[in-house]
C-alpha cells in the first residue's frame, strides 16, 4: 500500500517539476490529456485486465465519441439540413433495414443455395436502393457551402450532453462488432477491431456530409462551467482576482480554464473508479475473473462464457466512447486526421501494461506515468537531440537526427512495452 | 469490337493490377500463416517486418544506384533483394531469441504472443521510421513497361490500351517460383515435413523427436523472407511508406483467415480473394459498362460501388463475412 502512495507520489512529483521548470500551462495541459487516457485505460483495462479480451480498435471508438460531440454541439447548419438531411436519415434507415432484411431472411429460409441467394439478393439489391437514395442526398448537402458548412450540422445542444451520447455510440459498434467475433478465438477479435477501427475513422475523413471529414468540425463549445480565456479576461472579478495576488491575467486564465477541465475530468475519471471498482469487488467482478482464468471451468459452471465477454466488451467500449468525447469537447474541434493507432490505441495499451493490468490504480498510473512521457518527450525531445548532436558537423545526418526524435518515441515505447511483459508482467501496481 | 474494348479495359484496370496486388498480399499472407500454423499467434508485427526488410532492400539499391551498378531492365532492386532477405530473416531470428523464446518455453497463451507482437512491431516500426524516415520513398528504375497502352493500341488496332508494367510481370513471377519452392520445401524436404508435422500435433511431433528449435528458426526465415519479398514486390508496384506498410495488416489478416489460418494454400486463395474484391469493388465500372452494353443502357454514373478511401472496407467486410459463415476459412485452417 505505502509502495503504491509512493509510486502516485513521484507522478506527482514529474507534473509538479514540469510546472516549475517548464511552465504550469505544459504541465496542466500534459495532466488533461493523461486523466482523458486514464479513462480511456480504464475502458481497456475493463476488457483485458477484467475479461482478457484483446481490443485494438480504441482510436475509433475515441473518434465515435468525437463525432457524438459535433452531432450534439455543433452549431446547427439549417440550410445544410435542409436540402439532404432527412435523405440521408431515410437512406440510412433503408441501408439498416436491407440488413435486418438479410438477417430475418437467413434465420428464416432453411439452409441451402435459395438462402444464399435469397441473403446476397437482399444485400445487393439493398445496397444499390441505398446508394441511390444516399448519394443525391450527400451530394447536395455537401454543395451548401462547402467552405464553411458542407455539412448537416449539430444539433446545438451543451457539450456534455455529448459525453454520454459518444460512449452510446461507441456501445452500439461494440456491439456489432462483438456480435461477430466474440465466442471465435481470441485473435478474431484483435483484427476486427483493428479494421472497424480503421473503417471509422475513414468515414470520417472522407464523409464531409458528417463532420465536415478532413475539413475539421471547428467552433465546438465549451462543456459547462468551463469559460473561455477571453471572457475572463474581461471580467471584473477575476482581473481583481489576479491584481490582488500579482498574477498575469492572461496567464492565469488560460491556467485557469485547464484547472477547471482538469476538475471535471477528474470527476468523470473518478466515477469510472468507482464505478468499476465496486463492479470489480462484486459477484459480477468475480464471475468475470474466473471465466479470464478459466473459460472451460466457468462455462462447466453454467455462466455463458460469450455473452458475458460481449457485456464487458460494450462497456468498456462506452467508456472510451466517453473519454473520446470528453477530448473533443476540450479541443472545441474534430480533426478526423489527427486520429492514428499509435496515440489512441497502442499508447493506452502500454498504459494499461505498465500500470498493471487488472487493477484500476495501476491503470491510472500508467495513464499518468506514460502519458506524462509521452507528452514531455514531444517538447523537450528534439531539444535533447539536438543538444546530442550538436557536437557534429552541420548536414544532412544531423538534421535526420534531430527530426527523427519523434520516432524515438515509438522505439521507446516498444521496448517499455516488451521490457515490462518480461520482466514485471503484473505492471506498476499488480491485480489483488 | 465492343466487346473486345470492354475485355481489355477490363483487363487493363481490374484483372491486371489485382492480379498483382493478389500476389503481394498472398505473399504477405503466407508469412501470418506459417507463423500461425507452427507458433500459433497472429503475428502483428508481419507488416513491419516487411517494412523492414523492404528497408533494408531500399538503402542497398540505392548504393548499387550509386556504384552504377543495375540490372538493365530490371529494377536493381532485385539485386539488393537477397541482402533484404538475409537481414529481414536475420532480423527476425534476433527478435525470436531475445523477445518470443521466453514465451515459447512459458507456453505463454496466445494473447500474451499477440501483445509481445504488438511491442515488436513498435519496435520495428521505429527503427524503420529512424533510418528511413516516414515519408515516401520510390526506388524503381530499369524498364517501366513490358508494353504500353499506345503500343497495344498500334499492335491490334482497337481503341483501348492494355499497359503492362515491369512490376506487375516481374510480382506474378515471383510469387510463382517462390510459392513453388515453398511447397516443394513443405511437401518434399524432411525439414518441411517436420514442420508440417510440428502444425499438425505439436506433442505428437515432439514425441517423434523432431528439434522444436530447429522448425522454428526455419519457420521465423521462411517468413521474413517471405515478408521481404511481398514488401519489395509491393513496394516496387506501388511506393514505400511505412505507415503503407502497417495498414497492409488488415488486408493480410483478412487473406490468411478467408484462406483459413494456418493453411499456406489458404493463404494463396485468400489473397487474390482480397485483392480482386478491392479493386472490383473500387473500380469505376463505367468505361467497361459502356463498351459491353447496348448504348441506350450505358450508365452516366461512374458506376464504382465503393470509393477507394473505403478499400479496407472491402478487406474488413469479406472477413466479417467468414468469421460469421465459415471460421475456419475456405481451406480449413486451424480450429476456431
Amino acid at each position: 500500500m505505502t509502495r503504491n502512495v509512493w509510486l502516485f507520489a513521484g507522478v506527482a512529483v514529474l507534473f509538479i517539476l514540469t510546472g516549475q521548470l517548464q511552465s504550469w500551462n505544459l504541465s496542466l495541459s500534459i495532466l488533461n490529456m493523461c486523466l482523458l487516457s486514464a479513462i480511456m485505460a480504464m475502458g481497456v483495462n475493463m476488457q483485458w485486465g477484467y475479461a482478457g479480451l484483446f481490443n485494438t480498435g480504441v482510436m475509433g471508438f475515441a473518434a465515435l465519441g468525437g463525432l457524438a460531440v459535433v452531432l450534439i454541439s455543433a452549431p446547427a447548419v439549417p440550410a445544410g439540413w435542409a436540402v439532404g438531411g432527412p435523405g440521408i436519415l431515410f437512406a440510412l434507415v433503408v441501408g439498416a433495414a436491407a440488413i435486418g432484411l438479410a438477417i430475418v431472411v437467413y434465420g428464416w429460409l432453411p439452409k441451402g443455395r435459395t438462402r444464399t441467394a435469397a441473403m446476397l439478393a437482399v444485400l445487393i439489391g439493398g445496397f444499390f436502393l441505398y446508394r441511390y437514395l444516399f448519394d443525391p442526398a450527400a451530394m447536395a448537402v455537401e454543395s451548401n457551402d462547402p467552405a464553411a458548412a458542407g455539412n448537416i450540422g449539430g444539433l446545438a445542444l451543451p457539450s456534455l450532453l455529448a459525453w454520454p451520447i459518444g460512449g452510446v455510440l461507441a456501445a452500439l459498434a461494440a456491439w456489432a462488432i462483438g456480435k461477430i467475433a466474440l465466442g471465435l478465438r481470441s485473435d478474431y477479435l484483435a483484427i476486427a477491431t483493428l479494421g472497424i477501427a480503421e473503417i471509422i475513422v475513414a468515414v470520417m475523413r472522407n464523409e464531409d456530409w458528417l463532420a465536415r471529414g478532413v475539413k475539421n468540425q471547428t467552433g465546438l463549445p465549451r462543456p459547462w462551467p468551463v469559460p473561455y480565456e477571453v471572457d475572463l479576461q474581461q471580467t471584473a472579478s477575476f482581473l481583481d482576482g489576479a491584481a490582488t495576488w500579482g498574477l498575469d491575467p492572461v496567464t492565469t486564465s488560460s491556467i485557469l480554464v485547464k484547472l477547471l477541465y482538469a476538475v471535471l475530468f477528474a470527476v468523470v475519471l473518478g466515477l469510472v473508479i468507482w464505478g468499476s471498482e465496486r463492479a470489480l469487488n462484486s459477484p459480477w467482478g468475480r464471475m468475470m475473473r474466473a471465466i479470464r482464468d478459466n473459460e472451460v471451468s466457468a462455462e462447466a459452471m453454467g455462466k455463458h462464457v460469450t455473452r458475458r465477454h460481449l457485456h464487458v466488451f460494450i462497456i468498456g467500449s462506452a467508456v472510451i466512447g466517453i473519454a473520446g468525447a470528453m477530448m473533443t469537447s476540450m479541443e472545441g474541434q474534430l480533426t478526423p486526421g489527427t486520429y492514428n493507432p499509435l496515440r489512441f490505441t497502442f499508447l493506452i495499451w502500454v498504459m494499461v501494461i505498465v500500470g498493471g493490468s487488472g487493477n484500476n490504480w495501476g491503470s491510472l498510473l500508467g495513464a499518468l506515468l506514460i502519458g506524462w512521457l509521452w507528452l514531455i518527450v514531444e517538447t523537450v525531445g528534439p531539444g535533447i537531440m539536438g543538444a546530442v548532436a550538436s557536437g557534429m558537423a552541420d548536414g544532412a545526418l544531423k538534421t535526420h537526427l534531430i527530426d527523427s526524435a519523434q520516432h524515438m518515441r515509438l522505439l521507446t515505447l516498444g521496448v517499455i512495452l516488451l521490457v515490462v511483459l518480461r520482466f514485471s508482467p503484473r505492471g506498476l501496481i499488480p491485480e489483488k | 469490337m465492343d466487346f473486345l474494348n470492354g475485355l481489355i479495359a477490363f483487363l487493363n484496370f481490374v484483372f491486371v493490377p489485382g492480379l498483382a496486388y493478389g500476389s503481394q498480399l498472398a505473399l504477405g499472407a503466407l508469412g501470418v500463416t506459417l507463423i500461425y500454423g507452427i507458433l500459433r499467434f497472429s503475428n502483428f508485427a508481419h507488416g513491419d517486418t516487411m517494412a523492414f526488410g523492404t528497408m533494408v532492400t531500399i538503402l542497398f539499391t540505392w548504393w548499387f544506384q550509386s556504384m552504377g551498378i543495375s540490372l538493365g531492365v530490371l529494377p536493381t532492386a532485385l539485386l539488393a533483394l537477397p541482402i533484404g532477405i538475409a537481414a529481414t530473416a536475420l532480423f527476425v531470428l534476433a527478435t525470436d531469441r531475445v523477445v518470443y523464446r521466453f514465451y515459447r518455453r512459458q507456453k505463454a497463451a496466445s494473447t500474451i504472443l499477440v501483445i509481445v507482437s504488438l511491442g515488436v512491431m513498435f519496435v520495428t516500426n521505429g527503427i524503420v521510421r529512424l533510418i528511413i524516415g516516414v515519408d515516401d520513398q520510390n526506388f524503381l528504375d530499369g524498364a517501366r513497361f513490358v508494353i504500353t497502352a499506345g503500343d497495344f493500341k498500334t499492335m491490334t488496332g482497337l481503341s483501348e490500351g492494355l499497359a503492362i508494367k515491369s512490376t506487375q510481370v516481374l510480382t506474378v513471377v515471383t510469387a510463382i517460383l517462390v510459392v513453388a519452392f515453398l511447397f516443394w520445401f513443405l511437401q518434399k524436404t524432411r525439414t518441411g515435413k517436420s514442420m508440417r508435422a510440428f502444425s499438425d500435433n505439436e506433442d505428437l511431433a515432439l514425441l517423434s523427436g523432431i528439434n522444436p528449435d530447429r522448425v522454428v528458426q526455419v519457420t521465423w526465415i521462411l517468413a521474413g523472407a517471405l515478408a521481404a519479398i511481398a514488401g519489395v514486390l509491393y513496394g516496387l508496384d506501388k511506393s514505400f511508406k511505412p505507415y503503407t506498410y502497417y495498414l497492409l495488416l488488415l488486408p493480410i489478416f483478412a487473406s490468411a483467415i478467408v484462406g483459413g489460418l494456418g493453411s499456406p494454400i489458404g493463404a494463396i486463395a485468400g489473397g487474390y480473394v482480397i485483392a480482386f474484391s478491392e479493386v472490383t469493388v473500387t473500380y469505376a465500372w463505367k468505361k467497361v459498362l459502356g463498351y459491353w452494353l447496348p448504348e441506350n443502357l450505358a450508365p452516366d454514373s461512374l458506376v464504382q460501388l465503393l470509393s477507394t478511401d473505403y478499400k479496407f472496407a472491402v478487406s474488413f467486410t469479406i472477413l466479417i463475412i467468414v468469421l460469421l459463415f465459415l471460421p475456419t476459412g475456405l481451406f480449413k485452417g486451424k480450429s476456431v
